[in-house]
């Protein structure tokens, strides 16, 4: 890793004009965002909106046709190093845990690849990671011997290994149940209020999204619809934003269906 | 294909400038080496004998009635450390190291390891390339050395022991001593080192280009095999008038 880290706790992000299309189907229209240090900022949208696609840009996962995405003001596109100078960190929507490795491997991966710990110190730090997101003993566990939820918590313990300055959660709290969403949730706010990290997360979970967020920014087709605090996304008049909001299921008791879903 | 085969020297490439980091992977190197090496062992041993014998079996009979008995082992001496070892056991590691490796590598593709990877600025050719293809290239010689040894001794136990054949195990290796040089066996360790980076680099490459869900990983373990395979046996004949200058 270079020596010239910045230590501040979190960095601000900005995407410019991203626009991206795979096999001729646009999936990012151009994208305008400014996430400002050590905000936590929900990108809600429906599925296929193009959130997770977002998402892999702002890590360099992907490359926009057009666009770029600035951290801190350095292009992540343009051989700036961005990957070096700022230590940034993706939480997967599957945890894309390492099958192979053990947890406290998978936790350790990074300082041990990167050398940044003596080999003595680094079960100490595991362990603290794991501790901080409610998990203790697990370390010589493999995932598959893992409930989903501490599957993504350890996904998050690995994300923290690093102390990074921008963390990027996807459907942090997709297929989980809601008490185990709620425990992933509070882990957010908290990991936000003690080191000043600043967070993005993608989902479509509503109450995850108003529950947590600084500022949401409402993706639909491709397109930002809007940005600002929960309450002005809450009093938008935006058609899509309205639709999306109250989207729900309704018991028609008349009818023989047991559901009607209003899609969004 | 022409796509393809510039993606693998591609990839070939960028394994072979990050050799200098290649101590920093030395506890996968000695994982994938005991993977390579040792759990093939029983199964070069197996395939060798009956390589050797068969040798033996097939040109024996016929040498031996035309008075030529003596010329045995080195018939097989030769066939064994110039092609069969190295073809053999190349195609043996194929099927059974460059598949685990396409699977390997392609369900961590699949199932985003190696998104997870890039997110922590751990290089995927560094980190899962660079080991598997050092390993190859280390154990696949070293297990074409013993199949010639294996391979010998299989062919002389069926000249010793076949009554159409009937040749001593001290003439059989009597003229395997005088014909075959060190040259020889020199040649089939080169062919298996290029064989070996043939397999792991189509491979590896096979695994990182793995889309698509358990469906895709079996695609790309075929493709691995198949194209490896036909790789090393065209390969095998270039090598060979090459070679044969030395």
């Amino acid at each position: 890793m270079s020596a010239n880290l910045t230590s501040q706790p979190g960095v601000r992000l900005e995407v410019r004009s991203l626009c991206k299309s795979y096999a001729g189907q646009a999936a990012l229209k151009g994208i305008d965002l400014d996430i400002d240090a050590g905000e936590i900022f929900v990108i809600m949208g429906p599925s296929g909106s193009g959130k997770s696609v977002l998402l892999k840009h702002m890590i360099g996962l992907e490359k926009p046709d057009s666009g770029d995405i600035f951290i801190e003001g350095k292009s992540i596109l343009n051989g700036e190093d961005v990957a070096n100078r700022f230590r940034l960190a993706m939480v997967f929507q599957s945890g894309a845990l390492f099958n192979s490795l053990t947890v406290g491997e998978n936790v350790s991966l990074y300082l041990t690849e990167h050398r940044l710990k003596p080999p003595g110190e680094i079960p100490r730090i595991v362990a603290e990671k794991l501790a901080t997101v409610g998990l203790q003993g697990v370390e010589n566990k493999y995932p598959s011997e893992l409930s989903g939820g501490m599957k993504k918590r350890v996904a998050i313990a690995r994300a923290l290994v690093a102390d990074p300055q921008l963390i990027l959660y996807d459907e942090p709290t997709s297929e989980l149940d809601p008490m185990i969403a709620i425990t992933i949730a509070e882990e957010i706010l908290r990991l936000n209020h003690r080191t000043g990290v600043t967070s993005v997360v993608v989902t479509h979970d509503r109450e995850l999204g108003f529950g947590i967020a600084h500022r949401i920014g409402m993706i639909g087709d491709g397109r930002i619809l809007a940005t600002g605090t929960p309450a002005q996304i809450k009093a938008s008049t935006d058609p899509l934003i309205q639709k999306f909001l109250k989207a729900e299921y309704h018991s028609n008791q008349n009818s023989n269906s047991h559901l009607e879903r209003q899609t969004v | 294909m022409f796509q393809n085969v510039g993606e693998m020297l591609m990839l070939l490439w960028r394994t072979m400038r990050s050799l200098p980091l290649v101590w920093r992977q030395r506890q996968k190197v000695c994982e994938q080496l005991f993977e390579i090496g040792n759990a093939s062992l029983l199964m070069a041993c197996i395939l060798s004998v009956f390589i050797g014998g068969v040798l033996a079996l097939q040109s024996g009979p016929v040498i031996v009635e035309r008075g030529l008995g003596s010329l045995l082992g080195g018939i097989v001496g030769l066939s064994m450390a110039r092609e069969l070892a190295p073809v053999m056991m190349s195609i043996l590691i194929a099927g059974r190291i460059g598949s685990a490796m396409a699977a390997e590598i392609g369900s961590m593709r699949v199932y985003q390891e190696i998104d997870a990877l890039r997110t922590m600025n751990i290089n995927p050719i560094h980190h899962l390339v660079l080991p598997r293809m050092v390993a190859i290239c280390i154990a696949l010689p070293m297990l074409v050395v013993f199949a010639i040894l294996i391979g010998w001794t299989g062919g002389a136990l069926v000249c010793t022991y076949n009554q159409s054949i009937a040749v001593s195990f001290q003439s059989y290796f009597g003229n395997l001593h005088d014909t075959v040089e060190l040259k020889d066996v020199l040649n089939g360790v080169i062919k298996s080192f290029v064989f070996a980076i043939c397999i792991g680099t189509v491979s590896c490459h096979q695994g990182l280009q793995t889309i698509g869900g358990p469906r895709g990983i079996g695609r790309s373990v075929t493709k691995a095999v198949v194209n490896s395979i036909v790789l090393i046996l065209i390969l095998d004949y270039f090598l060979t008038r090459v070679l044969m200058f030395l």
